[in-house]
């Protein structure tokens, strides 16, 4: 697949917006869970819909690393060579 | 200096709202157990349709004289772990008897179910393995992939076309692949279409474990669990249970067939360094075992009940949580404040059920959620129907709950 670090950017934060319930400003430094008050069963919804639109897998371990949309972008785009 | 508690603020702040509105739900107290249906809570005689005993044997005469003569003959307790001081003759003969009911080869007891998950998925893998699990998995499941250091990856809930989508892109590397599954799902009573997931393994390589702490006694023309009713206990290669619901006591279990299942007992942590379950327990639990082989009518009682509870919550009206009839009957109710003020209603009105709510529960969904014991009466079940319809009339009042 060959997206770029943008588009990687531009789906998640689509997808978040599902989960965005309050309507918090997104960006790069936004903390998913806990500026957006999502909880932890949520935050494992949503990242399945992330591994499901780039068709990768993010396992648990790696998730704990991740906190903001920056990080969760870098994770994703490393993993589909963007 | 930071206060390693404040994380906790909000959890606390939410617990404290909700345990306002009437009694606090995690907090609650049986002052006296009268039988494996009945309970004194706060002064008044109560209905129990939340316990998980699905076999009713809690107070079977059988099994306190077992546990009573077990105590004598063994003491209160082991003091000491199963690799150590910890073993008596009588895990050995629960550890036979279970292998055999389950016509396994091999079996392991250990002090509680949670732990025998932590024990066997954490002894099963390390950081070289793989492991692929349901996104409803019990936290003990959770809990036992973070131990294990291995690499973990979920598909959707029952999902197995998730599952074999995630397995074929998955490289195992020089690591071992492991997917566990439940029989019957806590919160909301669904069983895993496991002949569809066992299908997957003609595809790919994997191992299966399945955790059949709520079917285990009820699922199965012997009551072995879901692998046993859908006829696919081959393929099952590790099964995980517990003696903390159809079994009546404390305790965990794990059986296979596996050639080498035998080294777990000295390389999976949570067996090897804490206190083997007392006497008394185990004794009890061997005693439940029993009635569950010889009384198959426990079994069918708890499905007619199951079916009278569940047909009469959605004859009133009550959205359940799945079709399919199973001990727990799940009531979605609206949102958290009605799920809480329903809660509250019915222990008023003299019957208990658990309260489930998010991010404990699916789909954020918040849950009454009732389990049927085989030692319910149909007067019990209908005692329970009649209570939900009359708080609900309540709540509907009170604009806490829709009015249909
Ligand atoms: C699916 C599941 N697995 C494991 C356990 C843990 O069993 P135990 O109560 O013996 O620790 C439970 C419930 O408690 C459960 O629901």
């Amino acid at each position: 697949m060959s997206v770029d670090r943008q588009q990687v950017e531009a789906t998640i934060r689509d997808l978040l917006a599902g989960y965005n319930k309050d309507g918090v400003e997104l960006t790069p430094e936004t903390d998913i869970a806990a500026d957006l008050n999502i909880d932890s069963a949520d935050v494992l919804n949503f990242v399945m819909e992330v591994e499901d639109a780039f068709d990768v897998d993010i396992s648990l371990n790696e998730l704990s690393d991740v906190r903001t949309i920056a990080q969760l972008v870098d994770l994703v785009a490393e993993r589909v060579g963007a | 200096m930071v206060d390693l508690l404040e994380k906790y603020r909000a959890a606390k702040e939410r617990h404290d709202l909700l345990a306002s509105i009437g009694v606090d739900a995690v907090g609650l107290v049986n002052d006296r157990i009268l039988s494996p249906t009945r309970a004194i809570i706060g002064g008044r005689e109560i209905i129990l349709a939340g316990t998980n005993n699905y076999m009713g044997v809690t107070f079977e005469p059988e099994c306190i004289r077992a546990g009573q003569k077990a105590m004598e003959e063994f003491g209160t307790g082991t003091t000491g772990s199963r690799i150590a001081n910890g073993t008596y003759s009588l895990h050995g003969q629960m550890e036979r008897a279970l292998a055999e009911f389950m016509g396994r080869r091999h079996c392991m007891v250990f002090s509680t179910g949670f732990q025998a998950n932590l024990g066997m998925i954490a002894g099963l893998c390390g950081p070289d393995d793989t492991i692929f699990i349901d996104a409803d998995s019990h936290a003990s499941i959770f809990d036992g992939c973070r131990l294990s250091g291995a690499k973990v990856v979920l598909f959707r809930h029952n999902d197995p076309d998730h599952l074999a989508k995630r397995l074929a892109r998955h490289d195992p590397g020089k690591g071992g692949r492991l997917v566990i599954l439940e029989g019957i799902y806590s919160m909301l009573g669904d069983t895993a279409p496991l002949r569809d997931f066992v299908a997957l393994k003609r595809e790919h390589d994997f191992q299966l474990l399945v955790d059949e702490a709520h079917s285990f006694g009820v699922l199965g023309e012997k009551g072995r669990g879901l692998a046993e009713r859908e006829g696919v206990e081959e393929d099952v290669d590790f099964i995980v249970g517990t003696f903390s619901k159809s079994l009546g006591g404390i305790g965990g279990y794990a059986v296979s067939d596996h050639p080498d299942f035998e080294v777990l007992r000295y390389t999976a942590r949570p067996y090897m360094f804490t206190a083997a379950p007392a006497p008394a327990s185990i004794a009890a639990a061997l005693c439940a075992l029993k009635i569950i082989r010889e009384q198959p009518e426990r079994r069918a009682w708890l499905r007619t009940l199951s079916e009278r509870l569940h047909a009469g919550l959605k004859a009133e009206g009550f959205t359940l949580g799945v079709d399919e009839i199973s001990p727990v009957v799940a009531v979605i109710c609206p949102d958290e404040k009605a799920a809480v003020a329903m809660w509250n209603g019915l222990l008023q009105a003299g019957v208990y059920v658990n309260l489930a709510l998010p991010p404990g529960t699916p789909n954020k969904l918040s849950l009454m959620r009732c389990s049927v014991s085989a030692a319910h009466t149909e007067e019990e079940v209908d005692a329970v129907i009649a209570a939900f319809v009359a708080v609900r009339r309540q709540l509907v009042e009170q604009g806490l709950w829709p009015r249909e």
